[in-house]
């Protein structure tokens, strides 16, 4: 079972480039190794969509999830869906959005597994309506190294259930879990696009909207001149409620991104300015409506596969933080401001307000405030030297930064993110460990 | 090529060896158009893994057969249980078989004998039965999982690609036989498939994932094809493989 990589396991942002010394692919729910008789620790691996480390286990062994990809039960009447962890979220969209039903929370790409979305507690546009994926997790079966299979649900198994959820892949393999999917009408989405001028325009906006709009987001300029903020466009829908018509037929053009573009070249201060220039102007009217199938409104990048080797061979870091609402956003607007002078950042930055539901996770990410999410070529010690000054700004606001998406964080900052540390440590169980969790515990280097 | 996919096949499909991946994939695309089926394979957690997901994709009804296909004498029995649930036998898929060792091959009888049992042996037992049912029947697609391996005998694997050539030319003669009675035979060649039969090989670009031959395999029982290579690109690159001169081929490290 136990054998050498043959493939490359590595994260989307392709850094930190470590290897497992060994993969042990699970196909079958019922044919389990013994995770105590392995002589490194394991950690589960989806389709390394995680950003970071959180899905690497260096010179330890990856525990290949991608063959329990199996339905195991599914209700037409109520919506909710049985299925193996390593399932992806495109697999059930397939299945349920012809038969009335979407996924309850949406990220921003459907190629990640039921167990990841699970163990990153991943959340998406309508996060101030629905909260966290595992907010919609029924239940879960976990296997752990001693050879118990748990069923984990809030009322059985509680406090594994919400360590869990969120819990990075560290207390268990999670074999299969039961989700409650939403009821829909129509595969379309009724959508909104707002230009705005400022962030007070911004904050304004997502006010508006958190009642009536399911989904909001904002893709911005942070490139703008001193003293003004931001522009950008703010995006928000709900699901049409008029049922598809047989002209609706969906267009998607999968383009491929295959080699590793030389990332100097192509992305720097000038062409991301450039891109963003463009990009605001690109709609000429204040706002735009128009109705849109969910795979361009939910998953825009996902028809380019491998976008992530645009940053070129030396990959990429991104950054993903929430800070409250408070202090007139001056959190907020000093690490826009840093972004803006350092020349740095990405194509797309991506903003948000995350709502007051309470994630499950004792080490979710999701808190009240406003997220931002950003890539950074990696450019080696001014690129770390530039998140780590944003993480300062961070925890002086009270914020946190995201696991799912980390690469580098201080092991001071991720304790100051994640007080629930202490609790959730108990959870852990001891054949697991990840790249991650040793390096935000400085326990070594990689 | 931009053929219009074929109508949903609604009705019944018996498949050995149905819990390996390719196999499972062209089970799947059979339960979304509401298919009936009927599954052959040795582990009865694993068939029922499998069951429990066809059933959700849509299938209409889902019955399972344990049996290791080597023993032949278990043969007849089950393909009386498929008969006896399914009615008729309207597409049928053989997938099973094993890759084996080449290099514990050469130096173990035992072990060529072994897997020829299970890629030749048993395989043409199994479809001598098949073919009189279909036979007397007079419809239905009979599609056997073969090898591109099966085309030329490369030193690199040239126990498993002997014991699939024999199943090619049997499916040849058998393809001709039938074909007077209306039914299809079809063999597939598959290349390289990234599937748990080839977890330990290193992947390279020439792996298909197992998806793309499923759909392949699908297509090609929807419209009946003889000899199906899959990817589509194989067949280019075994018609260069067999025009080597064997003075020169003997030296390729192949």
């Amino acid at each position: 079972m136990l054998q050498p990589p043959t493939k490359r396991y590595e994260s989307w942002g392709r850094y930190p480039r470590v290897e497992p010394c060994g993969v042990i692919p699970l196909d079958w729910r019922a044919e389990l190794p013994d995770f105590r008789e392995l002589t490194a620790s394991v950690l589960p691996y989806g389709y390394g969509r995680s950003y970071g480390d959180s899905c690497l286990n260096a010179n330890g062994i990856l525990l290949d999830t991608s063959g329990l990809r199996r339905f195991i039960a599914f209700d037409d009447a109520t919506g909710v869906l049985r299925c193996e962890a390593g399932v992806r979220l495109d697999d059930i969209l397939n299945l349920v959005v012809p038969r009335g039903w979407f996924l309850p929370v949406s990220p921003g790409t459907k190629f990640v597994s039921v167990g990841g979305a699970i163990a990153n507690d991943i959340h998406g546009k309508n996060h101030h309506q629905g909260g966290t994926w595992g907010r919609h997790v029924r239940r879960f079966e976990l296997v752990r190294s001693s050879g118990e299979r748990l069923i984990c649900s809030p009322e059985e198994h509680a406090g594994l259930y919400r360590a869990t959820i969120g819990g990075l892949g560290l207390t268990g393999l999670i074999t299969w879990a039961e989700i409650q999917l939403k009821p829909i009408t129509s595969a379309f989405i009724d959508e909104e696009q707002i230009r705005f001028e400022s962030l007070d325009e911004f904050m304004e906006l997502a006010q508006d909207s958190v009642d009536d709009y399911e989904y909001t987001v904002a893709w911005i300029d942070c490139f703008v001149e001193e003293g003004r903020y931001i522009r950008g466009h703010f995006m928000r829908g709900n699901h049409r409620q008029a049922p598809d018509r047989p002209e609706d037929a969906k267009r998607a053009l999968p383009l491929l991104v295959p080699f590793n573009l030389p990332g100097g070249l192509l992305l720097n201060e000038y062409t991301v300015r450039a891109f963003n220039t463009l990009y605001y102007h690109r709609q000429f009217a204040k706002r735009v409506r128009k109705e849109i199938h969910y795979e361009p409104f939910f998953y825009p990048l996902d028809t380019i596969q491998h976008w992530n080797k645009i940053y070129g061979d030396a990959g990429f870091l991104q950054y993903q933080c929430v800070v409250p609402v408070e202090n007139d956003n001056a959190a907020i607007k000093e690490i826009l401001s840093r972004i803006r002078r350092s020349g740095e950042g990405s194509f797309f930055t991506v903003f948000k307000t995350f709502g007051k539901i309470d994630s499950p996770g004792l080490l979710s990410f999701p808190r009240p405030g406003v997220t931002l999410a950003l890539d950074f070529a990696y450019r080696g010690a001014s690129t770390l030297d530039l998140l780590e000054r944003l993480d300062a700004v961070v925890r002086a606001g009270g914020g946190a930064v995201y696991p799912a998406k980390d690469a580098r964080m201080s092991p001071e900052s991720f304790h100051a993110f994640f007080p629930a540390w202490d609790e959730f440590s108990a959870f852990i169980d001891p054949c697991f460990s990840s790249s991650f969790i040793r390096r935000v515990n400085g326990e070594d280097a990689s | 090529m931009n053929r219009r996919p074929l109508v949903n096949h609604t009705g019944s499909v018996l498949i050995f060896g149905a819990t390996s991946a390719i196999a499972t994939d062209v089970a799947r695309r059979f339960a979304g158009g509401g298919a009936t089926l009927f599954l052959v394979g040795r582990s009865a957690e694993k068939l029922s893994a499998l069951r429990d997901d066809l059933l959700v994709r849509g299938a209409a009804r889902v019955e399972t057969a344990v049996a290791d296909l080597t023993d032949i004498e278990r043969h007849q029995r089950v393909v009386e249980e498929a008969k006896k649930s399914l009615g008729t036998l309207d597409q049928v898929l053989i997938a099973y078989g094993v890759l084996g060792d080449q290099t514990a091959s050469e130096t173990s009888v035992e072990t060529t004998l072994r897997d020829w049992q299970v890629n030749a042996t048993s395989t043409i037992a199994l479809l001598t039965l098949l073919a009189n049912e279909l036979e007397r029947q007079r419809f239905g697609t009979l599609a056997v999982i073969s090898s591109v391996a099966g085309d030329r005998g490369r030193q690199s694997n040239y126990v498993y690609g002997a014991a699939k050539a024999a199943l090619s030319t049997f499916l040849s003669g058998l393809r001709a036989r039938l074909s007077k009675a209306n039914v299809r035979v079809i063999t597939i060649k598959p290349g390289m498939v990234d599937t748990p039969m080839t977890a330990h090989l290193k992947k390279g670009p020439l792996f298909a994932p197992p998806e793309k031959v499923g759909q392949d395999i699908h297509q090609a029982m929807l419209r009946g094809r003889s000899v199906v290579y899959t990817p589509g690109y194989w067949r280019g690159v075994m018609l260069i493989i067999r025009l080597i001169p064997e003075p020169i081929f003997k030296h390729l490290p192949l």
